[in-house]
């Protein structure tokens, strides 16, 4: 059984079309990285899988079933808002907030919530961090706590949207390995969003590159090569190999780095 | 003191549109939303003064508009929601809209004091028993969506993943707060709802850092400063509006300096 089927969907807003007619199949044990310049799509291609974004055309089938807003199979981690940093609350009374956060009444917790949240939090070892208040958490920390939010309820399927924006290289390698570990023991697929592809490649099993409507996947070696990318990105993408790093170059210009920098940059001069 | 009926009635008074100020203060502090807290208060100054003119009982003006105001923000959403501007016009529009109602009836000069400072001595008994009616019906709904109000004040995108409608959400939130700003503007006055519904709440939020004892310190807080504003008051003879703002304003120093104290510390 897949984990996500794309049969023929074209997704867009207002007068956008951002993707158009893609076919893809991931299976239900997978780490796929997906990528792309910003605005590709990355988001939006999680957003439907979520339910929270009617495909235009097409139909979406998640572990086999119809696509459905309240899916709870799929655990989601959206990209990390500024307004977290100043938050009073524990990071456990963050993660407890997500358990049942959909059903009427006081946000009390049960023994099994209690277990449950414990389990999230043991799982990705932020059990003595989630003591602290978030705004005293660091941003590495912050997304462990948002990575035990999304394992609650035992998803199936895990959708990350760029959890390692601005992280310091090591807590990039971190969140990627925890990400990797957590998939493989529990059995998982992971849909995992980033600008670079370097601190992703030990653990991929595929990656999935959007950009300019279209869609490609599958292994590194397949898709992250000059052709490929020169048609999804419209323009002349030259894919250069150094000591097992990988870089996808435009004119003579890191792609996925200047990418990412103009991001950083940009979250920044937000806060 | 408890000998004169007037501070009896001040005193029941302050219980119910605390617990209300209190519970619900606490989740507009978390969801950042205290600036539509204070311009409901305005828009309910109109509601207000306009009841007065066509001869309705103030209060009932002032819950009209304050809810007609929160749902209409709650259902703009987002794209009100972070409009400083767009609300603070609102709010002086709606402050000048009651300056005319007032002038058109001169008879109540007093009314303007009375609605802009609050005049909880003023309260009479049968007033007690609405505003309890009031705060029963608003503790009630803020219990029946505190969950997924909670949810998705913390992590809206995912909460609206899991099957919240933050819409429906964020309109139940903002009714409960026009309810909440009508009773403490029996208290406080218009322009000073901030010293109930978000001095406490704030505090609470600066002293503790889980969410049960938050809300509950920011209920205690809320009745302390309001209970001890009246006693002051009765003693000093000096506006209870006055120290109730003095009492909330100090309490959220004091939390603040503790909180910076203890973040040095560590």
């Amino acid at each position: 059984m897949s984990a996500v089927e794309f049969a023929g969907v074209t997704l867009g807003f207002g007068a956008r079309t951002v993707l158009a007619g893609i076919h893809l199949a991931i299976g239900d044990s997978e780490f796929v990285g997906v990528f792309g310049p910003n605005g590709a799509g990355k988001t939006t291609l999680m957003r439907a899988i979520l339910g929270l974004l009617p495909p235009r055309q097409g139909t979406i089938r998640v572990l086999g079933r119809p696509v459905a807003r309240g899916n709870s199979t799929i655990g989601y981690m959206p990209q990390m808002r500024g307004a977290l940093d100043q938050l009073r609350l524990t990071g456990r009374d963050f993660v407890a907030s997500g358990i049942n956060g959909h059903r009427w009444g006081l946000p009390l917790l049960g023994r099994d919530a209690r277990q449950e949240v414990a389990w999230a939090l043991a799982r990705v070892q932020a059990t003595d961090l989630a003591r602290r208040p978030l705004a005293e958490t660091s941003g590495g920390e912050r997304q462990r706590l948002l990575l035990a939010q999304a394992l609650l309820g035992r998803p199936r399927l895990l959708l990350l949207d760029e959890p390692l924006i601005s992280l310091d290289p090591n807590h990039q390698r971190a969140v990627v390995e925890l990400t990797r570990t957590l998939q493989q023991e529990l059995g998982i697929a992971v849909l995992f969003s980033a600008h670079e592809l370097n601190p992703l490649l030990g653990a991929l099993d595929r990656v999935l590159y959007l950009g300019h409507g279209h869609a490609a996947l599958g292994t590194v070696d397949d898709v992250v090569t000059g052709p490929v990318l020169s048609r999804l990105y419209g323009s002349e993408i030259e894919v250069v190999r150094v000591n097992g790093r990988i870089f996808v170059m435009s004119g003579g210009h890191d792609v996925e780095h200047d990418a990412h920098r103009h991001d950083h940059g940009a979250h920044h001069v937000h806060v | 003191m408890f000998t004169y009926d007037f501070m009896q009635n001040a005193f029941a008074a302050a219980l119910p549109v605390a617990l209300v100020c209190g519970l619900s203060g606490f989740f507009l502090v978390l969801r950042a939303q205290t600036f539509a807290g204070h311009a409901l208060s305005h828009v309910g100054f109109a509601g207000a003064t306009g009841a007065v003119l066509i001869g309705v009982a103030p209060l009932w003006g002032l819950i009209a508009m304050t809810l007609a105001g929160g749902v209409a923000m709650g259902l703009l959403g987002e794209r009100l929601g972070q409009r400083d501007v767009a609300i603070g016009i609102v709010l002086s529009m709606s402050l000048g809209l009651g300056l005319l109602f007032l002038n058109f009836f001169s008879a109540y000069a007093s009314q303007a004091t009375t609605l802009l400072f609050g005049n909880i001595m003023g309260i009479d008994a049968a007033t007690v028993w609405t505003l309890l009616l009031l705060g029963i019906v608003a503790v009630g709904a803020l219990g029946a969506i505190a969950r997924p109000l909670l949810f998705a004040s913390l992590q809206p995108e995912l909460a609206e993943a899991k099957g919240v409608q933050p819409r429906l959400l964020s309109v139940l939130f903002l009714a409960i707060v026009a309810l909440a700003v009508a009773e403490s503007v029996q208290i406080v006055g218009v322009l000073l709802v901030f010293a109930l519904m978000v001095g406490p709440a704030a505090a609470a939020q600066r002293l503790t850092t889980r969410f049960w004892s938050g809300i509950g310190l920011s209920v205690v807080l809320a009745l302390g400063e309001a209970w001890l504003g009246l006693a002051l008051a009765f003693t000093t003879d000096w506006p209870a509006s006055f120290w109730i703002t003095t009492l909330s304003g100090g309490a959220y120093l004091l939390a603040t300096f503790r909180g910076s104290l203890l973040a040095r510390t560590h």
